[in-house]
């Protein structure tokens, strides 16, 4: 059904039957799919930067409704508290949701440089980083023309954890640049010393050449090679074994003896060995810490969000304001299904709150009025009344982040099944480097440094410690730029054997943003009567079929409560009113009469029906492409919903899904998970993130899908903020790869370590083969795994010309 | 040969230089991003023409 509809110029996505918005880009009518993008696009046109459409790799984020203006909140002088300032110019970093190519930070770079008082703008497309310096211009114009863009700004104030990376980067950058340039000099004199062989060279030049080469070599063995060094140091003072330690033995053995021998004018060098063994592991290094920031950066950041903006209530009524000017002891008002922006105390009407993300618990907990919340757990049933008591660095949350900085470093089971083999492995070699000392004492003892200097260098277990790791950083960097957020690296593994795939309906399979198609009422009520109810009932509901209703004036509810999976029961003046389910309205209302059909949104009061709404909302683009993908890598596909069985049953059979199920609640959902784990399959779900919450929890991997701050928040594995879901399959076509990438690894390495300690135990390998064989060891695993970057198309096979040409302009 | 007692300090001290560039070049941030730069000399080019 998408296969033949225009993609919209602006987004790529297609372009809906029926709509009609045109737009005119440097003299050529253009179709777009919405009036966001319509403007987005007229903003680009008008401002001269039209070549952003020809330079552009990807499509352009569609442009969010924006409903009122909140960045004005930002113009507060005490939001930009704590904001890097010279006199009157003021410096602030952004996160930019939805940069994905240069093309985009060319854009915003030429598109904020144009408004008057913005002095520069440093802008990274990589990390979706902003650096602006503004004078004279309010804060909000700046956000506003980002936005206007579809660009969705997020402040970060002059503190950037992106700078840590930055830092470490730059001086594993300096590192590698010594032990490079190190490596080249000493190697230019080696070959000298290979030439001659000892004859043709006299004494004087021999020592003056050794001379050179140990200067050369001082640099890089003590500033280059310092990391492993104080890994070593490390990994023994917590009385364990770790690579660093036969590295460290081997260089420092190596360069010692060197330096002696320089000294005494006899005996061997290693110089050579020791340069080149340090650059080539500082390179493996330096190109699995490359993978490994790429693919954290922007999930990061995104996880560590908290709302930018919260809602305070004042005397005169509720203020949006930026989180930076709020003070312990306001009060604030958060809507279902946001996130409390800090810690603070419940005041009035009980909430339940999904602390998940902190404690591990699955299971909602209730809040009594005078509990204590945790700012970034998200309000669950109804609004919430909460007074801060902290916030900040002092908060649970900004406590939990500190640790997640330390684990960030977090290694997949299998890595660290790895590393404790390796850990034996270094054991075993340690014990075999002073078995075949002591042997070669006996039998040659002019032969035993070089041999045992060749088993420490040449059985160096990196490889073995490095096949996981960076084949799951890199396969994470891949998918991060397909917009594929990984955060639980053991996902992977579990996406790569999953059997059956769960999805939801609305939001997930669908846009999750219906439209209204007919309203029924029952006299004397109106229809906009009805649609007035509707909007302030589901107003801060959260829930998808809510934004349907976000056009019309709002009656102001109260004591609004949220019913997970059945509807919404709130009070305008003295009367209940509930929205939802059929069933969910009965028990308010009394039977339903037999003019409304049993699907759609209902209205209803008690003993009375006011209304139904019937609802229609699109499926995604791509979707049907992204479930025969699916099928055809031998997946199961599902659909447990919430929704009526009418349209469940259509959209499966449009889709192509045989097996659907309806009117399910979250607790059914999850006992079908449950029931497939119990047959012995592996589920992975996939939902939008806040109505899904348990399912999600009990899958084996859970993927969210949709946009903004609850999607962060999800604390799903894979975490998809984009629309299109045929990057699922990219993403279990990838996670596949990586395990068969993974397993060659393995092997290589294994038996590479084998043959080669044998070898060298037997003093057949001199040590500067050693360093080569050890080093090329290690960056054949790296290269192997970096091939994963390198991911082409997204797996779609014979896919229609139409498809594939959307497919071409979305990915 | 008593040339190379000239050359090879010379060699080094040319290497020193390479590394100071270097390092002058990380700090200054040359290889933070190695992708927009590239891109930045084509799009200016372009704008140039038309205006």
């Amino acid at each position: 059904m998408t296969a033949h509809a225009p993609a919209c110029f602006h987004c790529g996505l297609p372009v809906p039957q029926g709509v009609a918005v045109r737009v005119r880009i440097e003299g050529i009518e253009r179709e777009v799919c919405c009036h966001g993008c319509e403007a987005a696009a007229l903003v680009i046109d008008a401002a001269g930067l039209a070549d952003y459409y020809a330079w552009r790799t990807t499509s352009a984020p569609r442009p969010a409704p924006d409903s009122d203006d909140q960045w004005a909140a930002f113009d507060r002088d005490d939001a930009t508290r704590g904001f890097g300032r010279i006199g009157a110019r003021t410096t602030v970093n952004l996160l930019l949701e939805g940069v994905r190519c240069s093309a985009c930070g060319w854009l915003i770079e030429q598109r904020l440089l144009q408004l008057p008082g913005v002095t520069s703008v440093t802008m990274n497309p990589a990390t979706a980083r902003a650096r602006i310096e503004f004078e004279g211009i309010a804060l909000s114009s700046i956000l506003r023309a980002i936005a206007a863009l579809g660009y969705r700004p997020h402040v970060l104030g002059a503190a950037d954890t992106l700078e840590v990376a930055t830092r470490e980067r730059r001086l594993a950058l300096k590192r590698l640049g010594v032990a490079g340039f190190g490596m080249m000099q000493v190697m230019m004199i080696a070959v000298a010393f290979y030439a001659a062989d000892g004859a043709g060279m006299s004494p004087v030049i021999r020592e003056y050449l050794r001379l050179i080469s140990l200067l050369i070599t001082v640099p890089v063995a003590l500033y280059a090679g310092l990391p492993f060094y104080i890994g070593a140091l490390r990994a023994l003072a917590a009385r364990r074994l770790s690579m660093d330690v036969p590295v460290t033995l081997g260089v420092l053995l190596a360069f010692a003896a060197s330096t002696v021998n320089t000294f005494r004018g006899t005996g061997q060098v290693y110089f050579d060995s020791v340069t080149m063994f340090l650059f080539l592991l500082l390179l493996g290094r330096y190109l699995e810490m490359l993978a490994r920031h790429r693919a954290a950066s922007t999930a990061e950041a995104l996880a560590r969000l908290l709302p930018q903006l919260a809602r305070k209530v004042t005397p005169d009524g509720e203020l949006q304001l930026p989180l930076a000017a709020l003070a312990a002891g306001d009060t604030v008002r958060v809507a279902v299904g946001e996130a409390f922006p800090a810690d603070g105390r419940l005041l009035g009407a009980d909430a339940l709150a999904d602390e998940s993300l902190l404690t591990g618990e699955s299971a909602p907990v209730v809040k009594r009025s005078g509990d204590g919340v945790i700012g970034g757990t998200i309000n669950l049933r109804a609004p919430a009344i909460v007074t801060l008591t902290s916030l900040g660095d002092s908060t649970v949350l900004a406590g939990i982040v500190r640790l997640l900085e330390r684990a960030s470093t977090e290694r997949p089971a299998r890595a660290r099944l790895a590393d404790r083999m390796a850990a034996q492995f270094v054991a075993f070699v340690l014990l075999a480097a002073v078995a075949t000392a002591l042997s070669w004492l006996y039998l040659d003892p002019a032969r035993a440094f070089a041999a045992t200097l060749a088993v420490l260098v040449v059985s160096c277990p990196c490889a073995l410690s490095l096949a996981t790791p960076v084949a799951v950083t890199a396969a994470m960097a891949a998918l991060a730029r397909r917009g594929i957020l990984v955060t639980r690296a053991d996902a992977l593994e579990a996406l790569a054997l999953a059997d059956v795939v769960l999805l939801d309906k609305t939001g997930t399979l669908t846009v999750g943003r219906p439209q209204i198609t007919a309203v029924a009422t029952r006299l004397p009520f109106t229809a906009n009567e009805c649609l007035g109810l509707a909007a302030g009932l589901e107003r801060s509901s959260g829930h998808p079929l809510g934004h349907a209703f976000e056009a019309f004036e709002a009656a102001v509810v109260t004591e609004l409560e949220v019913t997970a999976g059945a509807g919404v029961e709130g009070r305008v003046g003295k009367v209940r009113y509930r929205i939802g389910h059929a069933d969910f309205v009965a028990e308010l209302a009394g039977p339903r009469p037999v003019d409304f059909a049993e699907d759609g949104v209902h209205l209803g009061r008690p003993g009375q029906w006011l209304a139904r709404f019937a609802l229609e909302d699109r499926p995604r683009a791509g979707a049907r492409a992204a479930l025969r993908v699916l099928r055809e890598a031998g997946l199961a596909t599902e659909i447990v919903s919430g929704d009526h069985a009418a349209p469940v049953a259509a959209l499966a059979a449009v889709l192509g899904i045989e097996r659907h199920a309806a009117r399910l609640t979250p607790a059914d959902k999850l006992a079908r998970v449950r029931a497939l784990q119990h047959a012995g399959a592996r589920v992975v779900v996939v939902g939008d993130g806040i109505n899904d919450a348990p399912c999600l929890r009990a899958a084996d991997v859970s993927i969210a899908i949709g946009s903004g701050s609850a999607l962060a928040q999800a604390n799903a594995d894979l975490i998809i903020p984009g629309s299109d879901l045929r990057v699922i399959a990219t993403a279990v076509a990838t996670a596949r790869r990586t395990r068969t990438i993974i397993r060659e690894n393995l092997l290589w390495a294994g038996s590479y370590n084998l043959v080669s300690l044998s070898l060298a135990a037997c003093g057949l390998v001199p040590p500067w083969l050693a360093a080569v064989g050890m080093s090329a060891s290690s960056l054949l695993v790296v290269a192997n795994a970096l091939r994963l970057s390198r991911t082409g198309a997204p797996v779609a096979p014979a896919a229609p010309p139409g498809e594939a040409m959307l497919a071409g302009v979305a990915g | 040969m008593t040339i190379i007692f000239v050359l090879i300090p010379l060699g080094l001290v040319l290497t020193l230089l390479a590394v100071w560039a270097l390092f002058w070049a990380i700090g200054a941030g040359q290889f933070d991003d190695l992708d927009s730069p590239g891109w930045a000399v084509l799009r200016d080019d372009e704008r140039r023409d038309r205006e």
